[in-house]
């Protein structure tokens, strides 16, 4: 069943002089498009610092072994996409995803002078900062800047989430956090918040009043248009009863119908293994096994596979060498799943750590991992990612 | 248009505390600023106590570890290890709790306030309680004191020492990020030094550390003794001199007044008046007191401009709504937990710059849940959402807690959940309306939405009165205060102070 369009949204013609409520609501009623192909990003956080050594397994290295003499997965375990990889056992969807060449995966990324906090470490991956720099907005965000400039509503990033994270948030323009599209429907109908926000009168225009109200306007209109498109389009297809499979599937009905989202974020975790990482990372790689199967099923089915790039990544990596509680401590560079069928590069794209060449028992990253947000900026969201990153980095060749 | 000296005095309470307090309604109109502000130094002058909130299992395996003496530190086992660290999570969240209740009870709201602002500024994040607790001890005591004074505690604290990387920074293995961030967010800011000049400031700090106790130690054979330049000046400079260096530079004052302006009196600068302050503050060679002074008597700081300019953080938020409507909670993890899905978490700063404040607090979701804290309060609402994970405080355990549902019943029985987030939990305040309602007991009833909205609100933009008085309860005239009071309390307006 392929979805034909007769609606159509008209992005980001309306202008600013709309802010406030009603004119704002009426404006929705009106025609609307979207671009036929209308390339989105799906963003997988893997929070906690997802191991990565025993995510794409180099079983051909006794050096690995070595470090691991317990956690270490064996080589018939694994299962081996090259001579010298394998994915972690519950993986068997990426498997296939590798077979079908709709998987990329990216080794030794990082950034310089890694920092071993979670909270920091995210912080530098959210804000695509360097790691001495303190900057309070997100890569997501500044794109919302730089393309919604002049637009009404922030859903063209949304996070599956109660709260928003730092990436999504940019200098002028915030994305939403939606969990469940029609509970943020229900809240934000409440017949006191309409009446408040109609009964605004915009004054002075500078006051920071102003800019509550316009959050709130943004967000009360927000809500009705997630929820109406949420239910144009939902999908029929099956997915995992779990927190990880329910997002998917509402990014999943969200795509098919005609919103004009770009950017879909969503967390795993917590990959925090410092104890018994084995079972831990085996359930939360199901989870995610299972949800990304069925989304990447649902998303062929319909046609849209090769719109949607879906891609993870996660604060750090961990170290080389397993601890004394069977599992792992922070570590630094990671790999990073690329999943479309639009990838131009397919397979692993680039060697695995080298493990003979450690810095204090940390894998070395080759991979700057703002060198894969410009080229999603550019070459999938045909963004400027020099204006958005401040500063001009090297396209990759994955698209 | 001249202003009442009932807003004039809410604004001072709102800026150098955390808003008036139920107490003080009778209060607001009979008094100057001057003569309220007066009052809230006088509140002030006494010495803090010590906050100690430390589990005597952790106090006892301290004592333990300090018998065996620091060269064989005492190996702890797996499980010992885990227990710290959980009792060391839960005297963290002891502390936040406790000064929490502090900022919400004092008279010496001045103090406090100033103590939050420190706590931003010299922003830190640790997992250690006795270092927490030490590091909170420097900063209420100096809130109102001499920032040099200050600075020098604060440097010398195991908690900021640990935080940044200090204790790694040797004479053979210089780590420059202590240094750095004294330069950087602690004193001069960004641009006003070298990248010289912070390897030479490395140098200086080279052996600066802190034991298990979290008591300062010098380790003289990790110092460098040698000769440094720093900011031009030459000598064979220790820590502690170069924080006087740091002070000398007239750059230090202009920026923490700059700061200080901008937190205390209005987000956009005004370059003339942080001059202005930022010279006497420097000729009073960093005198706190004086400052503040300066700013809450001037004439300026009651400029319309500067009433309800600000938006509220979510500490200033939460603990004014309690200050004015006194409550009991059953359920205290609730605070915790909206405390971090609002985005201000106590003793957890995002980063050593602290919170970015002003319109960084709002988003669509902080804004939603911001506004419906009142009906939280009053029962008729749950807290249905999930706070994000912070995995540096969880340490991997955050997953057994997640197995506990949120109960429907009050008790607050779990512990560990509102670190992880729970779902669909009430707050169970049991809030104290007499004094409240008894303030407006000789205020016509056709008059009540209007003096409960010149009590709770400072904008000059103000909601529809027809609309509370719609939304309020009309079956008697104390029902009629206290839900018009919540419906005030949940509009835009109230975010701003």
């Amino acid at each position: 069943m392929h979805i034909k369009r007769k609606e159509f949204i008209q992005i980001g013609s309306l202008a600013t002089a709309s802010l406030m409520v009603p004119k704002f609501l009426k404006a929705f009623e009106g025609k609307s498009m979207v671009l036929p192909g209308n390339k989105v990003i799906v963003i997988l956080q893997l929070s906690g610092g997802n191991d990565g050594l025993n995510t794409v397994i180099p079983f051909r290295n006794d050096l690995y072994y070595k470090a691991r003499p317990k956690l270490g997965i064996a080589k018939d375990k694994a299962l081996s996409v090259t001579d010298e990889a394998g994915l972690h056992p519950a993986l068997t969807g990426f498997k296939e995803l590798y077979d079908d060449g709709s998987l990329a995966i990216l080794n030794n990324v990082g950034y310089p002078n890694p920092d071993r906090s979670h909270f920091r470490s995210m912080d530098i991956w959210h804000t695509a900062s360097q790691s001495h720099e303190y900057w309070t907005n997100g890569w997501v965000g500044r794109y919302l800047d730089a393309q919604c400039n002049g637009c009404d509503k922030p859903t063209q990033a949304i996070e599956l989430d109660d709260v928003l994270s730092l990436a999504l948030k940019g200098e002028d323009i915030k994305g939403i956090a939606v969990k469940n599209p029609r509970r943020l429907y229900g809240t934000a109908n409440e017949k006191f918040f309409r009446d408040v926000m109609r009964s605004h009168k915009d004054e002075a225009g500078e006051q920071p009043v102003d800019y509550l109200y316009k959050t709130m306007a943004e967000t009360l209109s927000s809500a009705d248009y997630i929820f109406q498109q949420s239910r144009m389009h939902p999908t029929n297809a099956e997915y995992p009863k779990t927190e990880l499979g329910n997002s998917l599937k509402t990014i999943a009905s969200l795509i098919y119908s005609e919103i004009n989202t770009k950017v879909y974020y969503v967390s795993l975790g917590s990959f925090d293994t410092h104890i018994n990482q084995d079972a831990q990372q085996q359930r939360l790689f199901t989870e995610m096994n299972d949800a990304v199967k069925a989304f990447v099923k649902d998303l062929k089915q319909q046609h849209r596979f090769e719109d949607v790039m879906l891609f993870t990544f996660s604060e750090f990596g961990r170290r080389v060498n397993q601890n004394a509680s069977n599992g792992t401590d922070h570590g630094t560079a990671n790999n990073m799943f690329l999943v479309s069928g639009g990838l131009k590069q397919k397979g692993v794209l680039n060697p695995l750590p080298d493990l003979s060449d450690l810095n204090e028992g940390d894998l070395k990253y080759n991979v700057d991992f703002k060198n894969v947000y410009a080229t999603i900026l550019k070459k999938w969201l045909n963004a400027d990612d020099k204006a958005i990153l401040s500063k001009q980095y090297e396209y990759m060749n994955f698209i | 248009m001249s202003l009442t000296n009932q807003l004039k005095n809410q604004h001072l309470m709102w800026r150098a505390g955390f808003g008036p307090a139920v107490e003080q309604l009778d209060d607001l109109s009979k008094y100057t600023p001057k003569q309220f502000f007066k009052a809230l130094v006088k509140a002030s002058e006494k010495k803090p106590d010590y906050i100690d909130v430390a589990d005597d299992y952790l106090k006892g395996l301290m004592m333990g570890i300090e018998e065996v003496g620091r060269q064989q530190k005492k190996e702890l086992d797996a499980d010992e290890r885990k227990k710290v660290q959980q009792k060391n999570r839960e005297g963290v969240r002891n502390l936040n709790m406790y000064w929490m209740h502090e900022m919400v009870g004092t008279a010496s709201q001045l103090r406090e306030k100033m103590a939050f602002f420190w706590h931003g500024h010299f922003a830190c994040r640790n997992l250690n309680v006795f270092y927490q607790q030490g590091l909170l001890d420097v900063i209420r005591r100096n809130a109102l004191g001499n920032f040099g004074t200050m600075l020098k505690e604060v440097s010398k604290s195991a908690a900021m020492l640990n935080f940044l990387n200090n204790q790694q920074n040797r004479k053979d293995h210089p780590n420059e990020n202590f240094a750095r961030e004294v330069m950087e967010l602690f004193t001069l800011g960004r641009g006003n030094y070298t990248e010289n000049d912070v390897k030479e400031a490395a140098r200086a700090f080279t052996g600066w550390g802190a034991n298990v106790k979290g008591e300062f130690q010098f380790r003289r054979f990790q110092h460098d003794f040698g000769s440094k330049t720093v900011l031009g000046r030459t000598g064979d400079f220790d820590g502690a001199e170069v924080l006087d260096i740091l002070l000398e530079e007239k750059q230090t004052a202009r920026y923490i007044t700059q700061k200080i302006y901008k937190f205390f009196v209005n987000e956009k600068a005004d370059t003339d008046k942080i001059n202005w302050l930022a010279d006497r503050f420097y000729k009073n060679e960093y005198d706190i007191s004086k400052l503040m002074e300066d700013i809450f008597t001037s004439d300026w700081f009651y400029d319309e401009k500067n009433i309800g300019a600000q938006i509220k953080s979510p500490v200033e938020l939460l603990v004014g709504i309690q200050r004015m409507l006194p409550m009991k909670l059953e359920n205290e993890e609730a605070l915790m937990l909206l405390q971090r899905v609002l985005g201000q978490l106590l003793f957890y700063p995002p980063n050593v710059a602290g919170w970015p404040g002003g319109k960084n607090w709002i988003d669509s979701s902080s804004l939603m849940m911001r506004m419906r804290i009142p009906k939280l309060i009053n029962d008729v609402d749950e807290m249905n959402v999930k706070a994000k994970d912070d995995d540096d405080t969880m340490m991997g355990m955050k997953d057994v807690n997640m197995q506990a549902k949120g109960n429907k019943k009050p008790g607050g029985q779990q512990s560990g959940a509102a670190y992880t987030g729970m779902r669909r939990q009430q707050i169970n305040a049991n809030v104290d309306w007499q004094p409240y309602v008894k303030h407006y007991e000789s205020v016509p009833r056709e008059n009540l939405a209007e003096a409960i909205s010149k009590i709770l609100l400072q904008t000059k933009s103000r909601v529809s009165m027809d609309i509370i008085k719609q939304y309020a309860d009309q079956t008697g005239r104390e029902n009629f205060i206290k839900t018009a009071t919540l419906q005030v309390m949940s509009t835009p307006e109230y975010q701003l102070c």
